[in-house]
This record gives C-alpha cells, sequence and structure tokens, in this order.
C-alpha cells in the first residue's frame, strides 16, 4: 500500500469467532457492551447493549487515550500499558490491548464488579490474541487478497467530485 | 490506513490536516462542519485549551457519498500545530491516507511554514510512510491578507517538488487546478520532479476549503482504485 502502513482484513468466520468470545465474556463478566476499535481509530466490532453515543467518535478517542498512554509508559521506562481503567460515578470502562494492533473496550456500570470483569478480560483478551494473530499472519502471507472494491472505478470516482 | 466495512458498506479514510500553530487547520474543519448537511458528518470534536488552541486533535467525520454502492467515510484530524506539541502530532499521523499541509501565506510565517513541513516530513519517515507517494495536497491558506507572501516564493520554499526516478512516470502532467502549470515536468537542468497539487484559501470565509478537501478525498479513493 502506498501509505507503507499494514492493511488487514478479516473474514466472516473469524468476523464470527470473535464476536461468540465477546458474547461470552459479556455474559460470565456481567457487563454492558464490548467495543473493538483498531489503534488507527477505527471501529471494527460492537457487542451487547447498542451504545447511545456516537460510536465514531468514541473510537477515535479511545485510540488517542491508547496512544498517549503509550506515550506515558515509555516516559517511565515501561514499554507500554497493557490495559486502562476509567472510573465513573455509574459507567466506568476498562480497555486492554490486544495483540498491538486492536484496542478491546468494555463498558459496565453497577451490576457487576471491577475484580470480576477484569478476571474474565484476561482470559478473553488472550482468546482474541489468539485470533487476531492468526488474522495478521494471513494477511501477511500474502493469501487471499481480495481485489479492492474500488479497482476500475477512477471515472465513479471523477463524476463523484465533479 | 483505510478500513473498507463490508457489514455497513462503508470506505473509512483517515485525511490529517497538518501545519503550524494558528495557520487554520481547525477553521478548515470548522467550516466542512458548517457547510455540509447534518446528516453527513458526525460531531465534531476538539480537544482544545481554553484559548481554543489544539491540544491533541479535533477531528470531524463526513460522507462524502456513495460509490459502488459503498459509503465513503472520511475522518477528518487536525493536529496541534505548536512545535512543543510534536509527540501529540506525531500520534494522529498513524494510519493517515492524506495528508492536507495548510500553509500560512504570511510572509512572517514562512520560517513557520518551513519548520512544520519539515517537522511532518520527519514524523512520517519515523512511522515508514513515504510523503512522495501518497495523497498530499498543499493549501496557501489566508491569501486575502495585506502581507500574504507570493505564491512563487510559497511555492519555491515549501513545493519545490521531488524528483521522479521511475521512467514510467516522466511524462508531463498539467495541473488541473491552475492551468498553465504542471504537477509533474522536466526542469531546465534534466531532472523530472513532481510538486504537490496546491490550492489557494481564505478559511475564515471558506475560500478553497472544499476545493482542498475534495482535491485530496479524491486522491485517497484513486489510491485505492
Amino acid at each position: 500500500m502506498a501509505t507503507g502502513s499494514a492493511s488487514w482484513s478479516f473474514t466472516e468466520e473469524d468476523f464470527g469467532a470473535i464476536t461468540s468470545t465477546l458474547r461470552k465474556f459479556l455474559f460470565d463478566a456481567n457487563a454492558r457492551c464490548a467495543l473493538l476499535v483498531d489503534r488507527t481509530g477505527q471501529l471494527v466490532a460492537t457487542v451487547g447493549e447498542q451504545p447511545d453515543f456516537d460510536p465514531t467518535a468514541f473510537a477515535t478517542l479511545t485510540a488517542a487515550d491508547f496512544s498517549a498512554n503509550d506515550q506515558l509508559a515509555k516516559l517511565i521506562g515501561e514499554n507500554d500499558f497493557k490495559s486502562l481503567f476509567h472510573q465513573g460515578e455509574t459507567a466506568s470502562m476498562y480497555l486492554a490491548d490486544v495483540a498491538r494492533r486492536v484496542i478491546l473496550v468494555v463498558l459496565f456500570d453497577n451490576r457487576t464488579t471491577l475484580g470480576l470483569v477484569r478476571l474474565r478480560m484476561k482470559e478473553t483478551v488472550g482468546e482474541l490474541t489468539v485470533l487476531f494473530e492468526q488474522v495478521f499472519a494471513r494477511t501477511r502471507s500474502g493469501a487471499p487478497a481480495q481485489p479492492s472494491i474500488l479497482a476500475g472505478a477512477d471515472d465513479e470516482i471523477d463524476k463523484l467530485f465533479q | 490506513m483505510s478500513m473498507i466495512n463490508y457489514a455497513s458498506r462503508e470506505i473509512n479514510c483517515k485525511i490529517v490536516y497538518y501545519g503550524p500553530g494558528l495557520g487554520g487547520k481547525t477553521t478548515n474543519l470548522e467550516h466542512v462542519y458548517g457547510k455540509v448537511k447534518p446528516d453527513t458528518r458526525g460531531k465534531l470534536i476538539s480537544l482544545a485549551t481554553e484559548t481554543e488552541r489544539t491540544l491533541f486533535f479535533d477531528f470531524l467525520p463526513v460522507d462524502l457519498g456513495t460509490i459502488r454502492g459503498f459509503k465513503t467515510r472520511f475522518h477528518l484530524y487536525t493536529v496541534p500545530g505548536q512545535v512543543y506539541y510534536n509527540a501529540s502530532r506525531k500520534l494522529i499521523l498513524k494510519g493517515v491516507d492524506g495528508i492536507v499541509f495548510v500553509a500560512d501565506s504570511q510572509v512572517e510565517r514562512m520560517e513557520a511554514n518551513q519548520e512544520s513541513m519539515q517537522n511532518l516530513y520527519d514524523n512520517m519517515a519515523e512511522y515508514g510512510y513515504d510523503l512522495t507517494k501518497m495523497p498530499f495536497v498543499i493549501q496557501y491558506n489566508k491569501r486575502d491578507l495585506p502581507n500574504a507572501a507570493p505564491l512563487r516564493e510559497l511555492q519555491t520554499a515549501l513545493n519545490p517538488g521531488w524528483e521522479i526516478t521511475d521512467a514510467a512516470r516522466q511524462r508531463v502532467t498539467p495541473d488541473p487546478a491552475h492551468p498553465g502549470e504542471n504537477l509533474v515536468e522536466q526542469v531546465p537542468t534534466g531532472e523530472w520532479i513532481e510538486r504537490a497539487p496546491y490550492y489557494e484559501g481564505v478559511a475564515v470565509t471558506g475560500d478553497g476549503v472544499f476545493d482542498t478537501l475534495k482535491a485530496v478525498s479524491k486522491l485517497v479513493l484513486k489510491s485505492l482504485a
């Protein structure tokens, strides 16, 4: 890719495995909602109660939050912070790094406890890391690269900007 | 890094507005926010200081239309221009698909422009991105001010061009926005050079804001085609 950034894609099967892992986690931890956000600020998936906020803005701020904290970690001599916790009066969120490319964000309220969320999150992050490593390995090996849906769409692109 | 979401049929791309402090990056986004229909844009998020200087970034998602049944969604970001915010500025560049450099045309800001342009090249290089090989557009802002430097001077200082060694690309390419000028041409010394497309702007009145946005968005989509 021209930008030099690594792109990745996952299949419907991957998506199914990821969402079922998250559903099980939400049930076990009694949490409300889980979101997966990639490090560049794009929302990848939402599972559980549909959030009533703007998910695009949320994803952007999550990625920025994590990136800023990575830099803070470096300043104090750590490589990174694997997880972050933000506590509110009724709603709280727990964020964890998955395979250094994706962030898992969990929203929960006082129906559960931080201890339970943290405990369940640890195993979930482990499972998701395995799933995502497989996805990235497949992308790296150059396997089923789909042709871009915009291939040959130059005329349409020109028309869009007339 | 653009993301194509087949489930919601969206193509998401990231565009970053870069440039010196007080050059008009946030004003560009505010104008876009004010002009596009509310149903085609999201919230404008500003992480700014109490004096309205950008601290971390501004963010605005906009839809620019549909291609092949996919909504084209552009995530517009600005960076803080002030020199000492480089750590947060660099973070915003992660995964960028297209860059707009908003230069301040005022003569006395020439050095700040050059410093910011150099900083952009450096930060991109640290991520392993090559600015000369990706969608990149320059906006000369504040053209209405009496102390605005002549375009030629700005072009010489900020957009002198980079050499093209690939023989297949060594052909004269006219600049569609400026008749009589070329984006790719051979200079008298024999080398072939390419310059970034440029636009004149007065972001406070909105002049040139959409021309710039359309130009960079088009380049981004074409880079995916």
